[in-house]
């Protein structure tokens, strides 16, 4: 990669402006129709030539407008726009009958933001990620449908009549719950973020993927509901004093094993059988998993079965074969599970194309494993000056913080970036005083400053400074 | 499962005395002091049938014993497939020997990670203890049929890792009393560190960023871009965002645009061109059965390609009755070495389907 010196100075782009009238629903680029063909129409009428034009199939199935391009226009064009000037289907027809979508769906407009897998990460898809798409989301909470997933051995519908949940080890009395016993326990709802300890790991050599959904989209963010970790430890008689740590282990066909440090974790780990007011989806560990709050996503064991009180770590094979972390030493870092202080605009960023310039809404999400997050600073000329972004409310611990900060574009290029400090003073670093301290092989805990990269043509990349 | 004999044997070896095994059970009818009436006592049986882990102490360890020898045996009928004859392979998931040295099992740490030469760490270039690897093993593997295989088997087959990464000689018998000195042998144990701030949340940070505000940077330099060839290395972005509002996807298969598409948003995709993104039918099928892990279109991957499938059986009669019988009970011979694991996982249907669409593409 060569190193390119870019001049942040403005660089004017003049752009024609014509009123805008976009008379019709038209597919692009492909069958664009230009502004004299809508306005030759609307002033002439069809007639065979223009039908013709009109004849290569770009009118979606989705409303009579070939039919209402074809009639007269009512209004001639500069009167105002035709969406307000005309009829549409839905102001005059008999809408569809409640509970026509028993369990609700988005919008068919809505159909681009899905989880997706990121090509070429890896072979099996049973043992793979669906990341989030974060450039379409609002505020905080992750829709279920679209939380990030990653399974070690694919997912099951588990059922839920035969699903146990046993206790035993460093306990005075081994137990045993059905999820009748559990969910009649008093239970807390807590909002939390989950990162997946690889996120942002592609990134650590260079640029790697080209989008948000890519680069941060092992994360989520529910409220949670559950019964407190500590309330069922205490009820079986564990020895707190002597086992600090717990063994958690998921029913599925990894077995997926966890060593928790209870020092850490304790006060605020959460058996949890819901996320935002329904039951965990089955991708999510349905009907049981755990929340460690600030804690890498790997240790929220699914589809959570057991749970062993004991003395020391288990050392489990995804304690000492993954997500270890090597430094340049040759050494690698176990059991690193926090997940630091971190930020990332969402709007705009990588592979987003804007339409034009003046205001906008720059908009992003900060998160911290440590505690709350204090204040946001947005860059918008690749980190040399930078403002503080505005915090929606309320400010949760362990949780996805929205900031969003107004600026006007001028029309010249820019590189935008967030920075979060978090309340224990912490504050966000750049890749390279990361890789300084730890090179760039350790693949997880990549929580850099992210850069994106804003051309003249509204084009915005992902990009990688200093 | 264990027979109850066993299970009997086994109590007595944790030193469970049988008397205080029934005491507890006894206990286990009764509700708990603080919320009556909810859970009850584990009765020893089921603490046995659940709690298999194995710690780097060996607590939990079951007795027993395995050759290298019988490990390789079971190692090629049921784990090369995926992971290679000699652990090798990358086809499917990282590969598990190679990269240490007789030099390694003296110093404990592995060099190779060091100088970069090996360009994937291998599982033995990272493991530290034995134990991960019987733990793992015997709760999750095979990857089609986790908790499969005894406890012997266990063995056999750890011991025929180590003797892929000279550990073991090839004569080598492991077992639950020499396992211990095994592990003082391990490549990477003295790999690990614990000496950082991630494992609890009061733990000291090991890089702090900077909390200037203006004129941080002389000059803004720019080290890594996207490279124009993966420009739709992630399928067409512009799919992958709302086709309204401000923040549109760039079109990703045609190179940027020359200027500003202007507030109406001229030139670009719009909402009533969505589509819905599902892709059905069978191709969606090969990728979700994860039959696309060992085949690909045109190329041979662990396995022959769907074109060198197609090529064939082509006008065979009876082809579609044969290669159904083989997905559902696997085959082995036909393309060479490795066989094909049976996918009894999947419908009559299904497998009709998959097979018509490898045959004649439809």
């Amino acid at each position: 990669m060569t190193k390119k010196q870019i001049e942040l100075s403005a660089e004017e782009i003049s752009v024609v402006e014509k009123p805008a009238s976009r008379a019709r629903l038209v597919k692009a680029p492909e069958h664009f129709i230009s502004q004299e063909l809508i306005a030759d129409i609307n002033a002439n009428g069809l007639d065979e030539t223009r039908r013709g034009f009109l004849r290569k199939g770009f009118f979606s199935a989705l409303g009579g407008a070939a039919a209402g391009l074809a009639a007269p226009m009512a209004f001639a064009t500069g009167e105002g726009d035709p969406a307000i000037l005309e009829k549409q289907e839905w102001q005059t027809t008999l809408g569809k009958n409640v509970a026509t979508m028993p369990y609700g769906v988005p919008s068919i407009y809505e159909a681009n933001l899905i989880r997706r897998e990121s090509p070429g990460l890896t072979r099996v898809s049973a043992a793979s990620v669906a990341f989030t798409p974060l450039q379409g989301l609002f505020g905080t909470i992750t829709p279920n449908g679209l939380h990030f997933e990653r399974h070690h051995q694919g997912w099951y519908n588990l059922n839920p009549e035969t699903h146990r949940l046993m206790i035993n080890g460093m306990v005075k009395n081994a137990r045993v719950f059905t999820m009748n016993d559990l969910m009649r326990l008093p239970s807390v709802s807590r909002t939390h973020f989950i990162e997946c300890g690889a996120n942002t790991g592609l990134e650590w050599g260079n640029v790697a993927v080209p989008t948000v959904q890519y680069t941060h989209g092992m994360l989520s963010c529910c409220e949670f509901t559950g019964v407190p970790l500590k309330v069922l430890l205490e009820e079986c008689g564990a020895d707190l004093k002597k086992g600090k740590f717990l063994l958690t282990e998921g029913g599925d066909g990894s077995g997926m094993t966890r060593t928790i440090n209870l020092d850490s974790c304790l006060e605020d780990t959460i058996v949890a059988w819901s996320m935002n007011g329904e039951m965990l989806r089955p991708e999510n560990g349905f009907p049981l998993r755990l929340v460690v709050p600030g804690v890498q996503g790997v240790s929220w064991v699914k589809w959570l079965r057991r749970l062993e009180v004991g003395d020391m770590p288990w050392n489990t094979k995804d304690e000492a074969v993954h997500y270890i972390e090597l430094m340049p030493d040759g050494m690698h870092r176990q059991y690193a599970s926090i997940q630091e202080c971190k930020s990332v605009i969402t709007t705009p960023s990588g592979g987003q194309q804007l339409l034009d310039k003046g205001f906008y809404n720059v908009s992003g999400m900060a998160w911290s494993g440590r505690g709350k997050i204090k204040r946001v600073d947005v860059s918008f000329d690749g980190g040399n000056n930078w403002r503080s972004a505005r915090l929606e409310t309320p400010v949760l611990t362990k949780s996805i913080t929205r900031f969003n900060i107004d600026w006007v574009w001028d029309g010249s290029p820019a590189i935008l970036q967030s920075r979060a400090v978090d309340d224990t003073g912490y504050i966000q670093p750049s890749i390279k005083m990361l890789r300084d301290v730890r090179g760039n092989r350790s693949i997880y805990h990549n929580n850099a400053i992210q850069s994106w990269k804003l051309d003249s043509n509204g084009e915005v990349s992902n990009v990688q400074v200093g | 499962m264990y027979r109850l004999d066993k299970l009997f044997a086994r109590l007595v070896f944790l030193g469970l005395a049988v008397f205080s095994a029934q005491l507890a059970h006894a206990q286990g009818v009764q509700g708990s002091t603080q919320f009556p009436g909810i859970g009850r006592n584990a009765t020893p049986a089921e603490v046995i049938a659940w709690d298999i882990d194995v710690r780097p102490d060996f607590k939990g360890l079951p007795k027993g014993s395995g050759s290298v020898e019988k490990g390789q045996a079971i190692w090629e009928s049921k784990c090369a497939s995926c992971h290679g004859v000699f652990g090798e392979s990358n086809e499917i998931f990282t590969p598990i020997a190679g990269g240490t040295t007789v030099d390694d099992i003296k110093t404990g740490k592995v060099a190779s990670l060091v100088d970069r030469k090996q360009p994937q760490r291998t599982t033995l270039m990272k493991v530290p203890t034995v134990s991960t690897l019987w733990d793992y093993i015997y709760r999750a593997m095979p990857w089609n049929a986790p908790r499969s295989l005894t406890p012997d088997d266990t063995y056999a087959l750890v011991a025929f890792i180590l003797s892929l990464g000279e550990i073991v000689p090839d004569d080598f018998v492991l077992s639950n009393t020499n396992i211990a000195e095994v592990q003082k042998k391990m490549p990477n144990r003295n790999g690990m560190t614990r000496n950082h701030g991630f494992w609890s949340v009061s733990g000291k940070p090991d890089v702090n960023g900077s909390s200037c505000m203006s004129n941080c940077v002389k000059f803004v330099q720019i080290g890594s871009t996207l490279p124009d060839f993966a420009r739709n290395a992630h399928g067409n972005i512009a799919e992958q965002n709302r086709l309204y509002g401000p923040y549109r996807g760039s079109d990703s298969t045609k190179p940027p645009i020359d200027r500003l598409p202007g507030s109406s948003g001229e030139g670009l995709a719009h909402a009533a061109d969505t589509h819905a993104a599902a892709v059905k039918g069978p191709a969606a099928l090969f990728k979700n059965e994860n039959c696309s892990a060992c085949h690909a279109p045109n190329a041979k991957l662990v396995g022959p390609s769907i074109a060198d499938i197609a090529a064939k059986y082509k006008g065979q009669s009876g082809a579609q009755e044969k290669l159904m019988a083989k997905v559902k009970n696997g085959g082995s011979g036909v393309w060479g070495a490795i066989p094909m694991p049976p996918q009894s996982q999947l419908s009559d249907e299904d497998r009709a389907t998959l097979v018509r669409w490898v045959l004649t593409g439809q």
